[in-house]
């Protein structure tokens, strides 16, 4: 994994994640980081895209709500948050973990947080594909009446 | 044209009043929370969010409580709502090859890669009342079973390959939105499938009906339907990359439809094609089905003269908020109006009768 995708992975766990799963992993941690602000959270809007056709030329399908949140910490580590709803705590907590995983914390914060919440967003997936799976049709083939 | 009248303020306030009174209903009976109907009525939930077109299922629940479940009330606060909210950017396009599906069938083919997943339908239910729903009744667990990973392809890729479907023209073009620059007809694909996705359930419904009772028929097969969820990315200024921003519920539906070919065009199968917000299977089939009859021009079929056909009709009705909102606002006071038209109906009166004095005079 390149720098970057692993970064792309906690970020993207971070924005699914439950707000109230992240606030109390963040509490449990009890890292208290010193940071100033450089974008307050924010709510707005993200217009998602779809394909014609699912591969075809790209539309506009609607709008999703989205919160963001960008800082600094007192060690010169910027994070940004970008999640998904309109919970401004969620996007300062997410800013504050991408924050402290490109610092010597990474390890506590990846074992605290971010590991944890991937491994609940796995589980809940795994436990609708198995809900799926049971409901896959299994079609048997009558004899016909020609011999 | 109406004009301002004064003196109804108390009137209104106590009427308001009112309305959130009957909102909560009998007191005796506990108080609905916004979080049971964003899941015990997430198919409404859903249509509100398709409808209002933006994705926030606690913001489309808070939206049916306040309208005490009429959800065209609902999809218009919604609507409002969005209006407010700074617009970060768009989203790469949703790859729904890689959705995580909670259904997909095929009527087309039996035994197809990745299977036929039923999912939590409603489909094969008797429609019979339950009234264990009425009761407090227990709760059974859904059964599970060994999970497939792979991602599900779709079925028109196989079609594809033979060259039996037409192909989508591959592009990444901006695509025109209807939110922010007002519709201009003729309309693009693109800008179609924006207004049919948030269109009303009902009227693209009776759109899509109307295909298969004769009006612009096309022979719609649905080649595939798949519900479930897909990663939204957006590619971030700041950071110079994209990243997820969140996970949205999608219904997505492909027609395979006859087509025994044109002026223009080979004997081939067409495709429609809907994708909408939530669980809304009805409304994508229906959104597949009106796409396809929008199409005749560019795969030069002949011009029938059926309503699917026209696109401004069909463009111009499809929103409901429009549609309610010059509707409703007939009732609002057109006192002066109405006045200038009783004054004419007077005046034309008294020339008619003034007519049949002298005729009668001669």
């Amino acid at each position: 994994m390149t720098e970057n995708s692993e970064r792309q992975a906690w970020m993207s766990t971070l924005a699914k994640a439950p707000a109230a799963d992240l606030a109390r992993l963040w509490e449990g941690l009890g890292l208290k980081p010193e940071h100033e602000m450089l974008r307050a959270p924010e709510v707005g809007a993200v217009m998602v895209r779809g394909r014609t056709g699912a591969t075809g030329a790209p539309f506009n399908l609607g709008e999703m709500t989205v919160t963001r949140c960008s800082l600094r910490l007192g060690c010169g580590a910027v994070g940004h948050g970008y999640v998904q709803g309109r919970n401004k705590g969620h996007a300062t907590n997410a800013a504050l973990v991408d924050a402290l995983m490109q610092t010597e914390d990474a390890g506590r914060v990846r074992e605290g947080i971010v590991g944890p919440l991937t491994e609940a967003l796995v589980a809940a997936k795994a436990k609708r594909r198995a809900k799926a799976a049971a409901t896959k049709v299994e079609f048997f083939t009558m004899q016909r009446g020609e011999d | 044209m109406y004009v301002a009248v004064k003196g109804g303020e108390r009137a209104i306030e106590n009427a308001h009043a009112w309305l959130a009174e009957e909102r909560r209903g009998d007191t005796g009976i506990a108080e609905l929370s916004v979080a049971q109907i964003r899941e015990q009525l997430s198919l409404a939930v859903n249509r509100v969010m398709a409808e209002g077109s933006l994705y926030d299922p606690d913001l489309a629940a808070l939206a049916i409580k306040q309208a005490r479940g009429d959800l065209i009330e609902a999809i218009f606060l919604i609507r409002a709502y969005r209006t407010t909210l700074p617009r970060f950017g768009a989203s790469e396009p949703v790859e729904t090859d890689e959705m995580v599906c909670d259904r997909r069938i095929s009527a087309t083919f039996k035994d197809a890669p990745g299977g036929q997943v039923l999912g939590p339908t409603f489909d094969y239910t008797h429609r019979l009342l339950d009234f264990k729903l009425a009761a407090e009744g227990d709760l059974p667990d859904a059964p599970e079973a060994a999970a497939l990973e792979a991602a599900v392809p779709h079925i028109t890729g196989f079609l594809n390959r033979e060259g039996l479907i037409q192909t989508e023209d591959e592009s990444d073009a901006t695509p025109p939105d209807l939110t922010r620059e007002p519709m201009e007809l003729p309309a693009s694909r693109a800008l179609r499938l924006q207004s049919l996705t948030r269109g009303d359930e009902g009227f693209v419904l009776g759109m899509a009906y109307s295909t298969q009772r004769g009006y612009a028929r096309n022979h719609a097969f649905v080649g595939e339907l798949r519900i479930g969820t897909v990663e939204v990315e957006m590619e971030v200024p700041e950071l110079g990359f994209a990243i997820g921003i969140g996970e949205i519920t999608l219904t997505e539906c492909e027609t395979v439809n006859q087509f025994k070919g044109s002026k223009t065009e080979p004997p081939q199968f067409t495709r429609g094609y809907g994708l909408v917000f939530g669980q809304t299977e009805r409304k994508a089939i229906s959104m597949a089905l009106v796409d396809r009859a929008l199409r005749w021009k560019e795969l030069g079929e002949d011009d029938v003269g059926a309503p699917a056909q026209d696109e401004e009709f069909v463009l111009m009705h499809a929103d409901n908020i429009q549609a309610t909102g010059f509707l409703e606002h007939i009732k609002l006071p057109h006192y002066v109006d109405f006045q200038s038209e009783l004054e004419l109906v007077r005046k034309l009166r008294r020339e008619a009768e003034g007519q049949e004095a002298r005729e009668a005079a001669e």
